[in-house]
């Protein structure tokens, strides 16, 4: 179903990422949305963030689309995002805050939305 | 040049979305965790894949060891939007493997799981309903029926399954649509009763 990509596997994770294995920070959740500033400049940017950054300046995704839209780990995606949060090139909005219940609201409107698809 | 293909088909969120959640579907080998999710999602199921090994994945390939206990662990997962503001992220997780990473990350923020079962193998159930537990996340089951599988009252699955009696147990056919909506919709059911005050809940 995915399209095979020619250049997968060319590089190892470490090159794509300087060798590192954590991000810079650690406030990046599998649905984490984030998104690009477009009026950044993509030049000096690695060719994996570059690819990030045309990804994302499509509009917002979760932290695990880009991983798989680009079919890089995640780890691997992490790394690159954080960089790029450090870089001001995007932005993110944190999922629902962690080691908290969610709120009956915020349940209630994922019910209300299932029910609506019924 | 290679960016065309990457952005292509990427399927973007709704500007107005402020909120994402997420729900696992797990269960063991060939339940129909990616059929279920495939069902549900409203763009074509992505994969991520995962290098696990003992200590770090990235750090252990720079030295070039490549006959350590490497696994590549994938997770399929699709993409719905519920609301103008809300979207819901479900995550197809592998059960038969405990991973400890992978598991953090998934289980992180989530809001519950839904397990599916199957009734030909309602044993090979039990693992990941143990990791679950470990992480302390809530979840129904969902008897995903097969085609000539058997069909057993409620209380027996329950009991093979060793249910407490709140956890719900629904039945769907994670080919359709809407009956995997209802199941989705019995978990979320259950966990909005779990946060409810006790006087509201009859028992």
């Amino acid at each position: 179903m995915t399209p095979a990509r020619r250049e997968r596997g060319l590089v190892r994770p470490y090159v794509v990422t300087d060798g590192r294995a954590y991000p810079t920070r650690n406030t990046f959740d599998l649905v984490t949305l984030v998104m690009a500033h477009p009026d950044r400049p993509l030049a000096g940017l690695s060719p994996e963030k570059r690819r990030v950054m045309e990804l994302c300046l499509g509009g917002a995704l979760s932290v695990a689309e880009v991983a798989g839209y680009l079919q890089l780990p995640v780890s691997v995606t992490k790394v690159l995002l954080g960089d790029l949060v450090d870089s001001g090139h995007i932005t993110t909005r944190s999922p629902i805050p962690t080691a908290e219940l969610p709120d009956i609201q915020l349940l209630q409107e994922v019910l209300d939305g299932l029910r609506a698809r019924l | 040049m290679d960016s065309a293909l990457a952005s292509e088909g990427a399927v973007y969120l709704p500007r107005t979305v402020r909120t994402a959640v997420k729900l696992l579907v797990v269960g063991h080998f060939a339940v129909g965790k990616t059929t279920y999710v495939g069902s549900l999602s409203e763009i074509k199921p992505l994969r991520t894949e995962e290098t696990m090994t003992q200590a770090g994945a990235l750090v252990d390939d720079l030295e070039g060891i490549e006959d350590k206990t490497t696994t590549t662990v994938a997770m399929d997962f699709g993409r719905l939007t519920l609301s103008d503001t809300l979207v819901l992220y479900m995550f197809g997780a592998p059960g038969q493997q405990r991973f400890t990473r992978l598991w953090q990350d998934m289980t992180r923020g989530a809001l519950g799981a839904l397990v599916l079962a199957d009734t030909r193998r309602l044993d090979q159930s039990f693992p990941v309903m143990a990791i679950l537990e470990e992480h302390g996340l809530p979840y129904a089951v969902a008897v995903n029926h097969f085609d000539g599988a058997p069909r057993f009252a409620e209380a027996e699955v329950r009991e093979a399954l060793d249910l407490l009696p709140e956890t719900p147990l629904v039945t769907c056919d994670a080919r359709d649509r809407i009956s995997s909506t209802h199941a989705l919709i019995a978990l979320v059911q259950y966990l909005q009763n779990r946060q409810a005050p006790p006087s509201q809940e009859h028992a």
